[in-house]
């Protein structure tokens, strides 16, 4: 490889590894101006949507595209992106470590075990429903319907990788354990229990970057990304809309 | 629930979320500090009879300061720590107000619940764009401290 080519090769694997794992998209452009101005590039040309990436050196004879096919949210690998893109600047690591490091970071998830992602679930959903709705009845058939609905989602994901469907299925679970609760009298007002079960699986992340990104100008990135935080929202909303009207 | 139990629980939701989303394990506990001030400024707007979406509004600019600064003393991107601040302020009952009023016919009710979301949602934004403005207002004063220092 030569070194304009690894120069491409590993902007375009920083900011494919960023966009998968949920940054906003003027980040993405900075940091990959950034390596390559850092490696030694006077004008780098980079053009990043929310489903691909290309860069090209300015006045020569390499220019790359990638693709960027599946969306998750770990914003964990964002920031090592961001540490090692600091270290390189600092020059603490050269081209072709920063290169591998990056491989290696895009294989290794680091992510939290399951078991504290569902303690995580079971903190968003209760704390949330007593602070919209302040009373703390429906505390304990919430967390309980929140935990198993996280968890339906995140099997669901992993197994069927449609995350459309997955929300949708794990909406109507909710939906029918809380008037399950509510039937076996369990929990006393349906709405708080779905409420706060719910929470955790709400388009927070896709929303908030559509926002940014549209502030930014990225009039691409930023529509696709709400349209993207709109159909994640229609599926939980019409997995609640089907069990209200069964009953 | 007292004002002391709703912070808890504000600081508590941010982790949870933190924890979901997957951030660094070192930003947790300043992220859920951030998320526990700004509810902290929604409930003070609140003790004024401010409304939800001035409320909103003043604490979407809270956490897009706060996490700017945060990101600066950290050194890691903003965005890790104001995506779980937020999670306070998404506006989710109204969400599913208004879901559940179109699904049961209720249409009077659930245009005026829509209606409550657009507006909560664009007041976030707004917070966001002054915040933007702050920012940049921070990094200017920053930068002309150390000029005159030096």
């Amino acid at each position: 490889m030569t070194t304009d080519e690894l120069i491409i090769a590993t902007c375009l694997k920083a900011g494919k590894i960023m966009v998968e794992n949920g940054s906003e998209i003027s980040r993405v452009d900075d940091t990959m101006t950034r390596i390559a101005q850092n490696a030694g590039v006077v004008q780098a040309n980079t053009y990043v949507t929310i489903t691909g990436v290309m860069m090209s050196i300015q006045g020569r004879n390499a220019t790359q595209i990638a693709s960027v096919t599946k969306r998750t949210i770990d914003l964990e690998k964002v920031a090592q992106v961001n540490q090692l893109s600091r270290e390189f600047a600092a020059q603490q690591i050269d081209l072709p470590t920063l290169h591998t490091r990056l491989g290696q970071l895009d294989q290794a998830s680091r992510s939290f075990p399951l078991w504290l992602q569902l303690v995580g679930a079971a903190l968003v959903s209760g704390p949330l429903m007593i602070m919209f709705r302040q009373e703390t009845i429906n505390t304990w058939p919430t967390v309980v319907i929140g935990t198993l609905g996280y968890l339906v989602f995140y099997l669901l994901n992993r197994y069927l990788k449609i995350k459309f469907l997955s929300e949708l299925v794990a909406a109507l679970f909710i939906g029918f354990a809380a008037e399950w609760a509510y039937q076996v009298g369990w929990g006393t007002n349906i709405n708080d229990i779905i409420i706060g079960a719910l929470m955790p699986l709400v388009p927070g992340v896709p929303l908030t970057n559509a926002v940014r990104d549209i502030l930014a100008g990225n009039f691409v990135s930023g529509p696709a990304r709400a349209v993207e935080a709109l159909i994640s929202a229609a599926a939980l909303g019409f997995g609640i809309a089907v069990v209200i009207t069964l009953f | 629930m007292g004002i002391v139990g709703q912070l808890i629980l504000a600081y508590l939701a941010v982790l949870g979320f933190g924890l979901i989303i997957n951030i660094p394990r070192h930003a947790l506990n300043l992220a859920g500090w951030i998320g526990t001030l700004t509810w902290g400024f929604y409930l003070i707007v609140q003790a004024f009879d401010g409304g939800i979406v001035l409320g909103s509004f003043i604490g979407s600019v809270g956490i897009g300061v706060l996490s700017s600064l945060a990101a600066r003393y950290k050194k890691m991107p903003s965005i890790i720590f104001n995506i779980p601040s937020l999670v306070s302020f998404v506006p989710g009952s109204q969400a599913y107000q208004m879901v559940r009023n179109f699904a049961l016919g209720k249409y009077d009710q659930a245009v005026g619940f829509m209606l409550q979301v657009v507006v909560i949602t664009g007041a976030i934004a707004l917070g966001f764009l002054v915040a933007e403005l702050l920012n940049q207002l921070i990094a200017f004063c920053r930068l002309r401290w150390q000029q005159v220092r030096s």
